[in-house]
């Protein structure tokens, strides 16, 4: 099993159409792992029905039993993040400013204040279009941004590939180059980093590229939208020349790509014969040949 | 010499691990005895952060000289570990225990630090 | 006036539409000045042509070891609900990035020995051009909590600029950052596209909005491509739409070069137009 993860640092670059597209390609040897899971899309290309749900549980907050609570104000002294307000005869907890740092349920003399587990999301395994399982997550508001979400994501998607012998897990990471991306990060045989000829595209390519450096991932990319600006896409050319990352494919501003999503298919299933279908498909035979070859 | 290898179960046999961090298991082998001892770190997959430090303080209180994983130690691990002389090898995240010690005693792990 | 431009995921312009309007508003002769709270990647600069003027360390308060009279009994690790401190064989160890600054280990450490320090965690920058400032949070490379920054950033601005109109350019998602930079404006733009996509992102976005009371407005981006789902949504929750701002491929070419669009393109200058006129309406 192999796990291939796509990326792009900043959004809108057309990360999800592709991995989606992928995906659709891949029909029932792949299974399918979102782990954008702040802003969770790609289930609507794929027609994923939601066949299974579980919550996911993370981090806590304090609540304080106004029966015992005796209004004597410590927990309001020590709470650093203004969460703690006094009403007429008790304390109570503001749960959006709550940090979940057990200080007040310290220290509270007559113990009327307890820690409580809150459902951070929820975690579903479905079955989508193409006949493949897809495994995806809803992180819910307010929530910390969530690592801990995504390695379960991957995790149960990983676990699944393994008991039906799956050839492949495909991947759409999390934006961004924190925690999040870390987490989808991590395991992958093959990192496909999707960019456009933008100044912040390139900007954050070579963030995300870093990142990539550092845990000595195996990288290709694609530009996407390249004739938007050439003088960028031959800046990003350059720039994956000289770090020696393959270039799969270089597609062109398409307004297919956006008509695709709004009828809610990956590009590849809305019209497969156009030139950037064609594109991506090549693509996903070199993703395919790349990894036989490691 | 104690050697920590980052595992999936608890013989020589048992498939390593190949995270550091969040290693379901540490097995720890005693050379001068010959004994094989298992800490269980699966509470680490519900920790959101610092793994990398509560693991490592493991490694101390073990009192591990070696310890060998697949990927290697994170940041916070490694300001810790650095620092108390253990040594640490990596490339051994697809093997079992047994081929990964072999690995080890034929220098064929990366030395991470 | 504080209003912050928000969007359920990245990619949406966000930072297209947030730095236009203060341009424009500043070119009608508004006081007017815009908060980059994009503390991970923050890049309104690179469409501002703006000078550096004046920068602000920004601290987050962590406890620091001293061995003086520190007899290892291990409390301040037991407290340590984030991990944050190693209590070894021979010493305590402090992790800042993973440090929430709650005091506990520092004020219930029976020797006094963690006094809370300040610790650097990232930049406040703030630029000038001709016509307005720009201030931006810079979170260092390696810190893991934009939360403090974020907040600190707010109360730059707000202290420094408080007859201006202010506005927030905050970071993508529906997570504790963007929170942060919403609970605390009078209003709410979410910025979103006529998409499937774009529907499933506002209405998680609008859902977060509510659960903060916080009263929202819609710009549709990239209008006329996608459907009308947006719009249906919007009708049915009774939530204004405060302007459509047409697809256009030269406006994506402008966006591309890092270029300000609307002194060049007359229907995204028209669109800021119903935008301020609707600001106007607020006040």
């Amino acid at each position: 099993m192999r796990e291939i993860v796509v990326i792009s640092g900043k959004g809108g670059t057309g990360k999800t159409s592709l991995s989606a597209s992928f995906a659709y390609l891949a029909k029932q040897e792949a299974v399918v792992c979102d782990c954008d899971v702040d802003a969770a899309n790609m289930h609507l290309l794929l027609d994923a029905n939601f066949k299974k749900q579980e919550d996911f549980f993370s981090g806590e907050i304090a609540v304080i039993d106004p029966k015992i609570c005796t209004n004597c104000g410590e927990c309001f002294d020590v709470c650093r993040f203004d969460a703690i307000t006094k009403q007429t005869d008790y304390h109570e907890v503001d749960p959006i400013s709550c940090e979940g740092c057990h200080y007040c349920s310290r220290i509270c003399p007559v113990e009327a204040i307890r820690m409580v587990t809150q459902k951070a999301g929820d975690v579903f395994v479905s079955d989508i279009k193409n006949g493949a399982t897809m495994v995806h997550a809803k992180l819910g508001f307010g929530a910390e941004n969530s690592g801990k979400l995504v390695s379960k994501v991957k995790r149960v998607a990983k676990e699944l590939a393994l008991k039906e012998d799956k050839a492949y897990v495909i991947t759409d990471g999390s934006p961004g180059i924190g925690c999040p991306v870390i987490s989808s990060l991590s395991g992958a045989n093959l990192v496909v980093l999707v960019t456009e000829a933008t100044v912040s595209g390139l900007h954050d390519l070579k963030r995300v590229y870093e990142l990539t450096k550092t845990f000595n991932l195996k990288v290709v990319c694609i530009i996407n939208k390249c004739d938007l600006n050439w003088e960028i896409t031959n800046k990003i050319r350059e720039y994956l020349k000289s770090e020696d990352v393959r270039l799969l494919a270089s597609l062109g501003y398409d307004e297919n790509f956006t008509k695709a999503v709004s009828v809610a298919k990956p590009i590849v299933e809305f019209d497969e014969n156009c030139e950037i279908s064609k594109q991506i498909k090549l693509s996903w035979n070199n993703i395919k040949n790349i990894l036989k070859d490691s | 010499m104690k050697i920590v290898f980052t595992t999936k179960g608890k013989t020589w046999e048992s498939p390593m691990d190949a995270r550091f961090g969040r290693a379901e298991m540490f097995l720890v082998y005693d050379e001068e005895t010959d004994t094989l001892e298992a800490i269980d770190n699966s509470a680490t997959e519900s920790m959101e952060h610092g793994v990398g430090g509560q693991s490592s303080k493991k490694m101390i209180n073990a009192g591990a000289n070696v310890v060998i994983t697949g990927n290697g130690a994170g940041e916070k691990a490694l300001k810790i570990l650095k620092t108390t002389g253990i040594e640490f090898f990596t490339g051994a995240g697809e093997m079992s225990v047994k081929e990964a010690y072999e690995a080890y005693k034929q220098n064929r792990l990366q030395k991470q630090f | 006036m504080k209003i912050t431009i928000a969007s359920g995921k990245g990619g949406t312009g966000k930072t297209t539409i947030s730095s236009n309007l203060t341009s424009y508003l500043a070119s009608l002769g508004e006081k007017v000045v815009l908060a980059d709270l994009d503390v991970e990647e923050p890049n309104s600069a690179l469409f501002l042509n703006a000078k550096l003027v004046h920068s602000k360390v920004s601290n987050k308060m962590i406890p620091k070891w001293d061995a003086t009279d520190c007899t290892l009994c291990g409390k301040c690790e037991e407290v340590c609900n984030f991990n944050a401190i190693l209590h070894l064989p021979e010493e305590i160890r402090v992790f800042p990035e993973l440090c929430h600054s709650c005091y506990a280990c520092s004020e219930l450490c029976p020797t006094d020995s963690l006094p809370m320090t300040p610790s650097q965690i990232g930049i406040i920058n703030e630029y000038k051009n001709e016509l307005f400032t720009m201030v931006e949070g810079r979170l260092d490379l390696g810190q893991e909590m934009s939360i403090p920054l974020i907040a600190q950033t707010i109360d730059y601005v707000d202290e420094k600029f408080a007859d201006h109109i202010k506005i927030y350019d905050a970071p993508p998602g529906t997570s504790c950052p963007v929170i942060e930079a919403s609970r605390y404006s009078d209003f709410v733009i979410l910025i979103t596209e006529a998409t499937p996509f774009g529907l499933n992102d506002l209405r998680l976005a609008v859902e977060t909005m509510r659960v903060l009371n916080q009263k929202v407005g819609v710009i549709i981006n990239r209008y006329g491509i996608g459907d009308d789902g947006v719009e249906k949504y919007c009708q049915d929750e009774n939530i204004p739409i405060i302007t459509k701002i047409q697809n256009d491929r030269e406006v994506a070419k402008l966006y591309s070069n890092g270029e300000l669009i609307y002194d060049k393109i007359e229907h995204f200058k028209n669109s800021l137009d119903e935008v301020i006129a609707f600001i106007g309406g607020l006040k």
